[in-house]
């Protein structure tokens, strides 16, 4: 089959692999339909993610039909097509009972702070991903949840990070009615976050991106005001200027390692990889909030520490919510709005791209290429 | 304050899924007794483990699935198998795997070559959609290659050849 692979930092390419087996009883093999490429992938793309063997194939974002499954399996049957979770989840250990499908401990050997992710490194469990034809996906009663009658694929895959993920940041940020929430990056998911704050009743909605572009495009699918930070003297004061210098009631982080904007945080997070990543958006978020206020962090971070203003933190009062998507909790309630028209994922689908072309795909996202928001990878056995 | 807050019930689904009760410590709080007694749950069945498989020192086992991508092998192997003595809390596991990691690449373009390809590695970094949307960039970073290859060659170069190159560049 044809899988993406990783040479190193900024070398992928197309080749073919082994296809994948039953390797444990509650196992299933899915076959692609629609993968995408995240933000999260340029962690990875970019080699700043300890244990990314070369060799791996990535991809967290898949939706496919079932081909096989192993002997225990029993929610699912072949030919059901689903959308899978980013997050590996056992549906039996401690955190999986606390519908912490994030947080599974049955999935993952390599680290006890990240759970199980599909082609996210051997740091979250050294799983193949589905930037391939085919995936072996483990826990297959946990996780996959078949596709609605008449959702569109490229909706359904959005449901596997990007609109979890943005919900749940504004959840996090425990948003009460007429809050004002800043959402700290304009990817897709900082664009879905802001989207998402209205369904919490937020009364202001404000992204701050570098992308002209982008900020454009929140602007008009998150109906929300989008700056650029490139014309602000400092973040952190353009915020209380326009929040009659109270600060946000909420703060979403949904920017994570890559961020630009403070060449220190760029050197010795991004460059020399002395810091999980350069946490730029994070000081941003914590000193632009008001005081008493709730910072929500989705953006992700490497393993290694961090150079973080935790005494403003203290000194505020700010209470700091952060988590990778829940997915499995929060299906029900996403498939809902989606069936319902309340978000429509797929307009955020930017680019189509063939799988054999995965090289072409990851420089376009990484270089903000051809105003590219989000591409959507179609292998050539998806025949749909 | 001036009043900021309009009205935004045009917003399809606008406050649909507000709660004033969203308790910052949800779902986290929904845990029962069961959990004070640790590492408790009965645990799915075990896949078999007939490839090596490095955990974390920061758990008792390997967990009940796991991933089999890229066993650990040659040299960067051997370094990630240090890391792998010490926690996730230490800087001994982390920079390890991030130089296990460096070493890997220069193992994956010698395990092509032995499989009689060599890497296109122009292909590989995606330089082809570059310069269909952005040749300029694409330009100034080979520039800058070229010049950075070019400084490598004259540190290699012995004495004379270089004291040559630099008359000729000042001639110019
Ligand atoms: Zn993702
Ligand atoms: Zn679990």
């Amino acid at each position: 089959m044809l899988a993406m692979n990783y040479r190193g930092p900024k070398r992928v390419r197309i080749d073919h692999k082994p296809m994948p087996e039953i390797l444990h009883p509650e196992d299933a093999i899915v076959r692609v339909v629609r993968s995408c490429i995240c933000g999260s992938d340029l962690h990875l793309y970019n080699g700043n993610v300890p244990d990314t063997r070369v060799g791996s194939t990535f991809g967290h974002e898949f939706v496919g039909v079932v081909e096989e499954i192993g002997p225990d399996v029993q929610k699912l049957k072949v030919g059901d097509k689903v959308i899978v979770p980013f997050n590996i989840a056992c549906g039996k250990c401690a955190f999986c009972k606390q519908e912490l499908y994030g947080n599974c401990h049955e999935a993952n050997s390599q680290a006890s702070a990240v759970g199980g992710i599909f082609g996210y490194s051997h740091t979250a469990g050294g799983y193949n991903g589905g930037q391939a034809e085919y995936v072996r996906v483990p826990y297959a009663d946990v996780g996959p949840t078949v596709i609605p009658e008449g959702m569109d694929l490229d909706d359904a895959v959005m449901l596997t990070d990007v609109v979890p993920t943005g919900y749940q940041a504004a959840e996090m940020g425990g948003i009460q009615k007429g809050d004002t929430v800043v959402v700290f990056g304009a990817g897709p998911i900082g664009i879905m976050a802001a989207k998402c704050s209205w369904l919490f009743g937020a009364g202001r909605v404000i992204v701050i991106d570098k992308e002209e572009y982008r900020l454009e495009f929140a602007r008009n699918y998150s109906q929300c005001e989008a700056y650029n930070f490139m014309e602000m003297d400092d973040p952190a004061v353009f915020v209380k200027k326009t929040t009659d210098w109270m600060g946000a009631d909420v703060c979403i982080d949904a920017v994570g390692a890559e961020a630009a904007g403070n060449v220190l945080q760029t050197i010795t997070g991004r460059k020399l990889l002395l810091q999980a990543g350069s946490a730029t958006a994070l000081h941003w978020a914590i000193n632009s909030v008001k005081k008493g206020g709730i910072v929500s962090i989705v953006g992700v971070y490497g393993p290694t520490d961090n150079l973080v203003p935790i005494g403003n933190v203290v000194n505020k009062g700010i209470t700091i919510r952060a988590n990778q998507a829940s997915v499995k909790r929060l299906l029900p309630r996403l498939i809902d709005h989606v069936m319902n028209g309340v978000i429509k994922p797929k307009q955020l689908i930017t680019h189509r791209v063939p799988l054999e072309e995965v090289a072409d795909a990851y420089r376009i996202f990484s270089d903000k290429l051809d105003n590219c928001i989000k591409p959507v990878l179609i292998p050539p056995s998806a025949n749909m | 304050m001036e009043d900021t807050t309009k009205d935004y019930s045009h917003i399809n689904g606008w406050g649909i899924d507000a709660d004033p009760k969203n308790d910052p410590t949800y779902p986290m709080k929904r845990r029962t007794n069961e959990e004070h007694s640790g590492y408790s749950w009965e645990r799915p069945p075990q896949q078999p483990i007939n490839m090596e498989v490095l955990h974390s020192i920061e758990r008792p086992n390997i967990s009940a699935v796991f991933g089999t991508a890229m066993p650990p092998s040659g040299l960067s192997g051997m370094i990630r198998r240090f890391a792998f003595k010490h926690s996730e809390n230490s800087y001994l596991h982390w920079l390890p795997l991030l130089l296990a990691d460096r070493v890997n690449v220069v193992e994956g373009i010698i395990e092509d070559f032995k499989e009689g390809k060599a890497p296109n590695i122009f292909a590989e970094k995606g330089y082809p959609a570059e310069w269909k949307y952005e040749k300029g960039s694409l330009v100034t970073k080979m520039a800058v290659g070229a010049a950075v290859v070019g400084v490598a060659v004259l540190m290699f170069a012995g004495e004379k050849k270089r004291k040559k190159w630099f008359y000729n560049l000042m001639e110019r």
